[in-house]
């Protein structure tokens, strides 16, 4: 699957760019679960984010990088930290990271994990190839136009589900200042 | 190697779209080395000019009229203790200014100096800079938090909370701006046509955009560009918590702000960031609305003794500069406790007089430009800045989120409207 | 031979410690309260703060943001004054006085000198009385423009403050020419004033009172009508023309809330019958009006002293005063009309050279009581603004 390269953009080391953003998300994906502090776990799921709309650029779709940077790092991930900061002033909310039934865990996920890697490799032929990559400068043009051409009317049902959550939070919280 | 080098020298595209390396780190130097100039100048001039609003004279003693002030606060501010509170956490605590560094350092990859004079144009350009400005409301929670204590975490709090009220209204006034880039006609109201209507996230392509119709987009369908305009200017102000914004960090309001714990070093970080967010929300101000780089009337006065004409306007800008050292040397006290400070403000002067006479010589003047056209825009922005901090009184906190939501955002998305009205029927 | 019992203060005998923590009657009904089990939460501002004019602590009850309940702890600054005055004679306690309310001290001065004329049944000379209304309304004109910097200060305005501080810079160079000093002034003496006015004294005031106004005017323009200034100025701090007349305020506050009450009118002193001015008062006693009404007293000084000026009569200037003051057995109280409300001077004497005692009605101190009812149901951000309404000197609040 050779991606298409446009003329006058020049991709730069892109296999290690690659293994570079993808060991950094592995990373903070391993740091999200490890930290004791939940502050720290998720300082690093931000990181994973940003890491990973890395990964979104170089699939020639920077608008998806973004949207991913602007809404999933720096609007959601405020609002969890937060939420944690504001719940979570004594210190010693530091909790053990291991629970007990670990070993169980371990086979669970290691099974997961077999799964995963026989569905691919036995089931490859499921897998479309070759999906032409749209040009990397009208990626937010194509999004546009889907979004509000194809996909109007889930556009919109999303829109008024925000719409309720935004009043039912402010009805919620209206008694205070 | 060398062809590596001089091959970008002929391209008219900038490093990062090169795909060239070195001219990249080239340019990211430059531009870093340039910002944190700018960022002590700003300094000076804040306080200078601050004092002169008190009609007061500002540092006068450190250096030829306190030029040299911020250099002396620089070394003070490193030479400081570095007081962690006890029970803070010591990681976040290290963190959170560098976040608010980062971020507002990293937005300048795309501003765009000139034409081919940017680090890299993105075709998301304006995105990735309110998005990686959006960054840095994670770094002040962090600081607020990471005190350990309740005011600064309220400060925090509530500096955040103003922070990401008005990045929405902002983003009305930036999409408006947007949907002109997508219009066919020319001038303020769009008849005729000549441009090829293409909408472009890219800076570059938004002040392209502004160029070929022939119109900065503040007076784009007057007065919606316009309003437009107020609505981000109000918004960059509040966004990085200035006055009349700037109850989060104001002394006398019980909560005494986010960076309350910080001392030395990691407290003018924090006002580093702060000063080079001021820069990149102007550089978005100045590039949407007043026509980037481009001269004051790019296409209605063209030809070449125009061309000239504004070609000498940076040379003669430091000259002037020049001037006005000259009469501060002239009107130095004569006592021999002046003489060194005398000498500091000609050996300045004559330094001004150098750079404005190199700026006469015609091969720098063509290329020098767009970059002097740009900054002095973003130089007025900041003088603007320091006049709302002088004469403005502070918004309580609740009057500061009404005006964020109830006042811009609604007048936001009515401009918005308007224009996407106006841009389908003319 | 008085035995000493030396306390180590680490570990305080129980018997004879007296002090304990002071316990705010607003967190008397609930001491285990902690941040996070209610929305209610005590903080204490003070008493060193950027804000509060002096050492004045407040301790306040807040729901979030809202406040529910204040209690100003004073006492910071008592230095004992009243019974500094058991043990002076009249003369000697005159220099006391300026360093109560210290911002304008002409005025306590003013207030001391004729309720001891009362006393002695004497009275001052009419140029006394004139030189003494054109230095009282200058201190008038002096105390509110500090007032107006620091308040304008406190909402946010940074610049203001300079440029009054510029104008008072004017009046104290007046004050200086005539009596040596510029803010502890101890500018009159029981029955007259002690020193003549200096050469160019009339020509020093009338430049004064031509380069005043265009700045008055000037901060009228910078706030006024500024919407900011407007938002945060605008029913805050309200009080009701009921609520100021039973609690006893006095003054620009008192104005503000429509009650036309001023002693120059109402109970005339020191020559003020003879002059031709107009009390401002407000209708909705919030801070805008406040603001409003001290900004014109500022213009209505301005007409007394130039018709003071205008005026002034020949003559001596001290009156004929014993040398040895013994007052008649009695007592007197008489009140002035300060910068900050009514200044009331309560003198008993016992027939000899030293008061038997001196109260003093500072206009601070009952004024800052009104700071409860006013900050009710408003912002933590709107207490520091009311404060600074209130023009509080905490040399007065605290003698």
């Amino acid at each position: 699957m050779q991606p298409i390269v446009q003329p006058g953009m020049q991709p730069v080391a892109t296999t290690f760019f690659f293994y570079f953003l993808s060991g950094l998300t592995l990373l903070s994906g391993v740091l999200v679960i490890t930290r004791k502090s939940p502050v720290h776990s998720a300082l690093a799921l931000i990181f994973g984010l940003l890491t990973q709309a890395g990964l979104y650029l170089m699939l020639y779709a920077p608008f998806v990088a973004g949207v991913q940077i602007i809404l999933y790092a720096g609007g959601i991930m405020v609002l969890f930290l937060f939420v944690i900061m504001l719940v979570n002033l004594e210190r010693s909310q530091k909790e053990e990271q291991f629970n007990k039934q670990w070993l169980i865990g371990l086979l669970a996920a290691i099974a997961l994990g077999a799964l995963f890697i026989i569905v691919y490799v036995k089931g490859k032929s499921f897998f479309p190839v070759g999906i032409p990559q749209p040009i990397e400068s009208n990626n937010t043009q194509q999004i546009g136009v889907m979004l509000y051409g194809q996909y109007m009317f889930a556009f919109e049902i999303a829109s008024l589900l925000l719409l309720v959550a935004i009043i039912g939070a402010v009805v919620m919280a209206k008694k205070r200042i | 190697m060398l062809d590596y080098i001089t091959s970008y020298l002929g391209s008219n595209t900038t490093p990062g779209q090169a795909g060239n390396v070195f001219w990249a780190l080239v340019y990211i130097m430059v531009v870093f080395g340039g910002i944190s100039v700018a960022v002590m100048a700003m300094n000076w001039l804040e306080r200078k000019a601050l004092a002169h609003f008190q009609i007061r004279l500002g540092p006068m003693r450190v250096g030829p009229h306190g030029l040299l002030q911020p250099i002396a606060d620089a070394i003070k501010l490193m030479t400081k203790e570095d007081i962690i509170p006890s029970e803070a956490d010591k990681f976040v605590f290290w963190i959170a200014p560098l976040i608010i560094l980062c971020a507002s350092f990293a937005v300048y990859i795309v501003v765009p100096f000139g034409p081919t004079h940017a680090i890299t144009d993105l075709n998301i350009g304006i995105l990735f800079m309110l998005g990686v400005s959006s960054l840095s409301v994670l770094g002040v929670v962090m600081a607020g938090w990471a005190s350990n204590s309740h005011y600064p975490l309220i400060g925090a709090l509530r500096s955040s909370a103003q922070m990401v009220s008005y990045e929405v209204a902002m983003g009305m006034a930036v999409v408006s701006a947007i949907l002109m880039t997508s219009l066919h006609g020319l001038g303020a109201y769009g008849v005729g046509t000549g441009t090829s209507g293409t909408g472009t996230l890219s800076m570059i392509g938004i002040v392209q955009a502004q160029y070929e119709q022939q119109v900065w987009f503040l007076f784009k369908f007057f007065p919606l560009g316009f309003i437009a305009f107020g609505i981000f200017a109000i918004a960059m102000v509040a966004e990085t918590n200035r006055a009349p914004f700037d109850l989060p960090e104001a002394e006398s309001e019980l909560t005494a702000g986010f960076h309350t714990e910080y001392s030395g070093l990691r407290w003018s970080l924090f006002m580093l960031g702060e000063y080079a967010a001021m820069i990149a929300v102007s550089s978005i101000a100045v590039t949407l609305w007043l026509g980037g780089w481009y001269r004051p009337f790019a296409n209605a006065l063209t030809g070449d003794t125009w061309d000239l004409v504004f070609s000498l306007f940076p040379g003669f800008t430091f000259l002037a500069l020049a001037v006005i050292a000259f009469v501060g040397v002239v009107r130095m006290p004569k006592h021999p406790y002046f003489r060194v400070q005398t000498i500091g403000l000609a050996g300045f002067g004559i330094v001004l007089g150098l750079i404005g006479l190199i700026l006469f010589a015609p091969p720098v003047r063509d290329r020098i430009q767009d970059i002097f056209w740009f900054v002095a825009k973003v130089a007025g922005f900041m003088y603007l800045y320091i006049w709302y901090r002088a004469t403005f009184p502070r918004y309580r906190f609740d009057q500061l989120m009404k005006v964020g939501w109830k006042v811009l955002l609604p007048i936001g998305i009515g401009v918005l409207i308007l224009t996407a009205i106006l841009g389908v029927v003319l | 031979m008085t035995e000493h019992t030396i306390t180590d203060p680490k570990t305080p005998d129980a018997k004879t410690s007296k002090a304990t923590k002071y316990v705010s009657h607003l967190e008397l009904g609930e001491p285990d309260k902690t941040f996070l089990d209610s929305n209610e939460l005590i903080i204490n501002m003070g008493p060193q703060h950027p804000a509060t004019h002096g050492v004045l602590r407040v301790i306040l009850k807040l729901d979030g943001e809202q406040v529910l309940g204040t209690e100003c702890v004073i006492g910071y600054l008592h230095r004992g004054v009243e019974k500094i005055a058991e043990n002076r004679t009249y003369t000697m306690f005159n220099p006391y006085v300026d360093r109560m309310d210290y911002v304008a001290a002409v005025s306590n001065g003013l207030g001391y000198c004729e309720a001891v004329e009362k006393l002695l049944n004497i009275e001052a000379p009419p140029r006394a009385k004139y030189i003494r209304v054109i230095l009282t309304e200058l201190n008038r004109l002096a105390s509110h423009q500090l007032w107006l910097g620091t308040h304008a200060l406190d909402i946010g305005a940074m610049t203001p403050l300079f440029y009054t501080f510029r104008d008072r810079e004017e009046i104290l160079k007046i004050f200086e020419k005539y009596c040596g000093a510029r803010l502890t002034t101890h500018a009159f003496r029981i029955g007259g004033c002690q020193y003549e006015t200096y050469e160019g004294f009339e020509r020093d005031v009338i430049k004064f009172l031509d380069f005043v106004p265009p700045k008055i005017d000037e901060y009228e323009e910078l706030l006024t009508t500024n919407r900011i200034w407007l938002e945060r100025t605008k029913n805050v701090g309200v009080i009701s023309k009921a609520d100021a007349i039973a609690l006893g305020v006095t003054g620009p506050v008192l104005r503000a809330s429509g009650v036309k009450w001023d002693l120059r009118k109402a109970q005339p002193y020191a020559a003020y019958s003879d002059f031709d001015f107009e009390i401002p008062i407000g209708q909705n006693g919030d801070t805008y009006d406040r603001y409003s009404v001290r900004m014109e007293e500022m213009r209505q000084s301005l007409r007394i002293i130039r018709q003071a000026v205008e005026k002034i009569p020949e003559g001596p200037i001290m009156a004929k005063v014993p040398k040895v003051m013994k007052p008649p057995v009695g007592e007197i109280y008489h009140s002035i009309e300060a910068p900050k409300g009514e200044l009331g001077y309560f003198i008993v004497s016992d027939g000899s050279t030293q008061p038997y005692r001196v109260r003093v009605r500072p206009p601070s101190f009952v004024n800052l009581q009104a700071l409860d009812i006013m900050v009710r149901g408003a912002l933590v951000a709107d207490v520091i603004a009311v404060i600074g309404t209130l023009d509080i000197v905490l040399g007065e609040v605290d003698r």
